[in-house]
């Protein structure tokens, strides 16, 4: 079994034939070498593989780590680490990955099924933030050197859909360097893996100054083609009229995170252009619908218990102005709380009609509130487009049907909490979808609070029928009926009103003209698929 | 008639009508001062309802139709279609009472513990100007962060709306006592050892008379100059933390909150969010200041 236990001297001389590799590498495409500077809102928290699910992390990792699978432009599957994947014909709880052979990691050494078997243990250490995507593996084997097979608790028919995130370490590397448990980053700890790397994917660290700069380039022994960009130099600029000011300066070349109100006058600027494309996130209210009294509230009891006032407050929400005033274009509004890239979306759940205030204060009285009542709306304003804008904009239209919304606007790391403890009555959140399928929201957003279920169900909705529908998701085979089941939940969960969706959000990059750089609907632009026009 | 007669013919009116500067200050001062204070019934719109605001009309530009709803703006709105004349009539009159405020609450700290410090002396001095000399070694920018950010860890969520501003003064001023407490303890203790100051002692006056009645009134004059500069100091102080978006609610927009807004839309264009308010802040600041220039040089003996 342990033909790639390797040791120390062995490794450390193929480091070094690999480094003057690199170096001869470098040297040879020099010739039409390109480097790309590429600037965003946020660093990668971590380079540890598996110790935070975060965006910016995971888009920054993608470069120097792979997964088994990836996740193309239009949302489908595409091979990566594993060429197929199928569930076994004898054990439908049994998935089976065959692997790339000739796969080999920076540092020079093999990659082989042991390597998956490592990694997929370790994601599933009490410390990674990815867990909960693999919380339906019981085991994890190797058959042959290029085969693993992963034995689920029952019949798994999606479970390759949460490897998109999930990156290959190499054992030996993480042996040798003491980080066989991913970084507990809560804790404040810090391991070697959180400022080295050795992946498979198509560039190495060259270099990385944490919120400052961290530079890459393109790994010679890389099985796939070799990308235009030879080197990336990626810079987290926070301020976005800063990032910006540094694309038309000429500072950086590619630009994630634009502004909406920016984008009119990039697309109108010479040498500048910009690409859009919607994102696979919706962005919504909630509200406790469930307890008896609400914690910010001068009324008596819980409005948003009764069915007309989900009603108003559906009907005072001008999604057409918020998409045209605040978002400039740059939404898809929807009634829908799922957005189109998700199984078991339909084009009817997205239908919204005219917004009908008198009708709304109408209703608003008619539930018993003559007055009307106050309730606190939390909100972020760091974390989705325009996200207080879009709150303070409900605030107004709200009052109108006498609905006073108090705004608490504050930074993402107050906010999620609140709904994670049951703290707020009213909110926005956005929920992206990684494994485009409804379950990951029902799991996540109207299963019951218990267990590892709800975990972000701040509305308190709980109903034994709809939950009993979402763990039987978990293990139907059949596709058919799935949908079906997935159907019925969704038929129940628009007709209580449980969100109150406003829009799916757009995403835009800004570059150099010359630079082809597709959207990614789940913000993760691969810098391996840009192109020149030259 | 007599004391107004009294009052025209005085040092300090006669410096003032003789320094077109303060004139002008003084007017452009007075013109802001008004519309704050009768701002619900010279504005146009309440930009403080948000009931009362329709998105639409976001982004107006000054004097332009609406492309959607044709309302005209005499300034503009900006991107929740307030009107933008009106926010800064409502956003100045936050800032002037924030500024005042904190003024005040700084004026009221600085004296008596410069009052203690220089009558009292010894340790009781050492201690209050040792915590003023390390408080002088931060930027007072900082300090008010530092007190802002801890009063909101305490202050439950529901409640920072209605407490912000009241945390913003007590933050303001909290970082900008040191000043006035330094004058005064020095004031104090040139004053202590005249011969007015011992001959009330000898008659048996109670300290806590001596202090108020003898001493306060003759270290004020140096007191009501750093306040006047001070007053524009924490005029920008307040429109610091809203620019930074630590100050009053959005929903309550002061001139610091506006110019926040406005400077995400200057590539875009729509440079009247921002201009208006900024233009609104420099005028006022700069009337504020030059009044205190003017009046330390009318105070100033060496240079009458």
């Amino acid at each position: 079994m342990s033909i790639f236990t390797k040791d120390q001297s062995f490794a450390h001389a193929r480091k070094m034939l690999s480094v003057s590799a690199l170096a001869l590498a470098m040297t040879s495409v020099s010739a039409n070498a390109e480097t790309l500077r590429w600037a965003r809102v946020a660093d990668a928290l971590t380079l540890d593989p598996h110790s935070q699910n975060e965006g910016p992390t995971s888009t920054l990792l993608h470069h120097i780590y792979e997964t088994l699978v990836g996740r193309a432009t239009d949302g489908s599957l595409t091979p990566r680490l594993a060429t197929d994947w199928r569930i076994s014909e004898e054990d439908p709880s049994v998935w089976i990955f065959t692997l790339r052979e000739g796969v080999t990691f920076h540092d020079g050494s093999e990659f082989n099924a042991e390597d998956v078997v490592f990694s997929l243990n370790r994601v599933r250490a009490e410390s990674s933030g990815f867990k909960a995507l693999h919380s339906a593996v019981e085991s994890v084997s190797m058959v042959d050197d290029y085969t693993v097979h992963v034995k689920m608790t029952g019949p798994s028919p999606l479970y390759v859909q949460n490897l998109t995130n999930t990156f290959i370490m190499d054992q030996g590397w993480a042996e040798a360097n003491d980080v066989v448990e991913p970084q507990n980053f809560a804790a404040g700890e810090e391991n070697f893996a959180v400022r080295n790397t050795n992946g498979t994917g198509p560039y190495t660290l060259v270099s990385r100054d944490p919120e400052v700069r961290t530079v890459m380039a393109a790994f010679d022994g890389h099985w796939d083609e070799t990308p235009a960009v030879t080197e990336i130099v990626y810079t987290p600029i926070s301020e976005a009229a800063t990032r910006v000011a540094a694309l038309l300066s000429g500072e950086v070349d590619v630009v994630q995170d634009v502004p909406v109100q920016d984008i009119a006058r990039l697309e109108q600027t010479d040498g500048v252009k910009i690409t859009t494309g919607p994102e696979n996130r919706n962005i919504f209210f909630a509200y406790d619908m469930v307890s008896d009294t609400l914690r910010s509230s001068d009324a008596a009891d819980n409005p948003f218990k009764k069915p007309e006032i989900r009603e108003a407050m559906a009907l005072v929400l001008d999604r057409d102005a918020i998409q045209q005033v605040v978002m400039r274009g740059q939404s898809q509004p929807s009634a829908a709380p799922l957005p189109p890239f998700v199984n078991g979306w339909t084009e009817e759940m997205n239908a919204y009609g005219s917004p009908d205030v008198e009708r709304a204060a109408q209703l608003v009285v008619e539930a018993g509130y003559p007055d009307g009542f106050s309730v606190d709306l939390n909100c972020p304003n760091d974390r989705y487009l325009n996200d207080e804008a879009i709150c303070q904009a409900m605030v107004g239209m709200l009052g109108r049907a006498n609905i006073r919304a108090n705004l608490v606007s504050q930074t993402r790391s107050l906010h999620f909490p609140l709904i994670e403890n049951w703290e707020t009555d009213f909110y926005l959140l956005g929920w992206g979808v990684p494994t485009f399928d409804s379950a990951y929201i029902f799991n996540f957003l109207v299963h019951t609070r218990e267990d590892a279920y709800g975990a972000y169900n701040g509305s308190r909705y709980s109903n034994p029928e709809v939950d009993a529908k979402i763990e039987a998701l978990a293990t139907m085979t059949d596709l058919e009926a799935r949908d079906a089941t997935i159907a019925e939940i969704w038929d129940q969960v628009m007709e209580d009103r449980v969100f109150l969706n406003v829009h799916n959000q757009m995403l835009a990059y800004a570059m150099r003209d010359d630079i082809n750089l597709d959207v990614h609907p789940e913000n993760q632009p691969k810098m391996t698929t840009v192109t020149f026009n030259n | 008639m007599n004391r107004l007669a009294r009052m025209w013919d005085s040092d300090i009116a006669w410096s003032f009508r003789n320094s077109p500067v303060a004139i002008v200050a003084a007017i452009i001062a007075l013109i802001i001062v008004l519309g704050a204070v009768f701002a619900p019934w010279i504005a146009p719109h309440d930009p403080f309802n948000s009931a009362s605001l329709n998105l639409m009309d976001g982004f107006t530009p000054p004097g332009e139709p609406n492309q959607f709803t044709g309302n005209t703006y005499l300034m503009g709105t900006d991107n929740q279609g307030r009107d933008i004349f009106s926010t800064i009539l409502y956003g100045a009159r936050i800032s002037l009472f924030v500024g005042f405020s904190a003024v005040v609450f700084a004026l009221v700290l600085g004296i008596g513990l410069g009052l203690l410090a220089g009558w009292r002396g010894g340790w009781v001095d050492s201690l209050i100007m040792r915590i003023a000399d390390v408080q002088l070694s931060f930027p007072s920018i900082l300090i008010a962060l530092l007190i802002f950010g801890v009063a909101r860890g305490f202050i439950p969520p529901s409640m920072r709306e209605e407490v912000a501003i009241w945390v913003l003064i007590v933050s303001i001023g909290l970082s900008d006592w040191v000043q006035y407490a330094r004058v005064v303890r020095g004031a104090a203790m040139v004053e202590k050892s005249k011969e007015y100051v011992q001959a009330a002692r000898v008659i048996g006056v109670h300290p806590a008379r001596i202090v108020l009645r003898h001493i306060l009134p003759n270290v004020m004059g140096p007191v009501l100059v750093i306040a006047t500069i001070g007053l524009a100091l924490a005029i920008i102080a307040e429109a610091t933390l809203s620019f930074l978006g630590v100050g009053v609610p959005p929903t309550q927009p002061s001139l610091g909150t506006l110019i926040r807004i406005g400077q995400q839309y200057l590539f875009s264009g729509e440079w009247w969010i921002l201009l208006f308010p900024a233009i609104a802040l420099l005028l006022l600041a700069l009337s504020v200041n030059l009044l205190g220039d003017w009046l330390r040089d009318a105070l100033n003996p060496r240079l009458r």
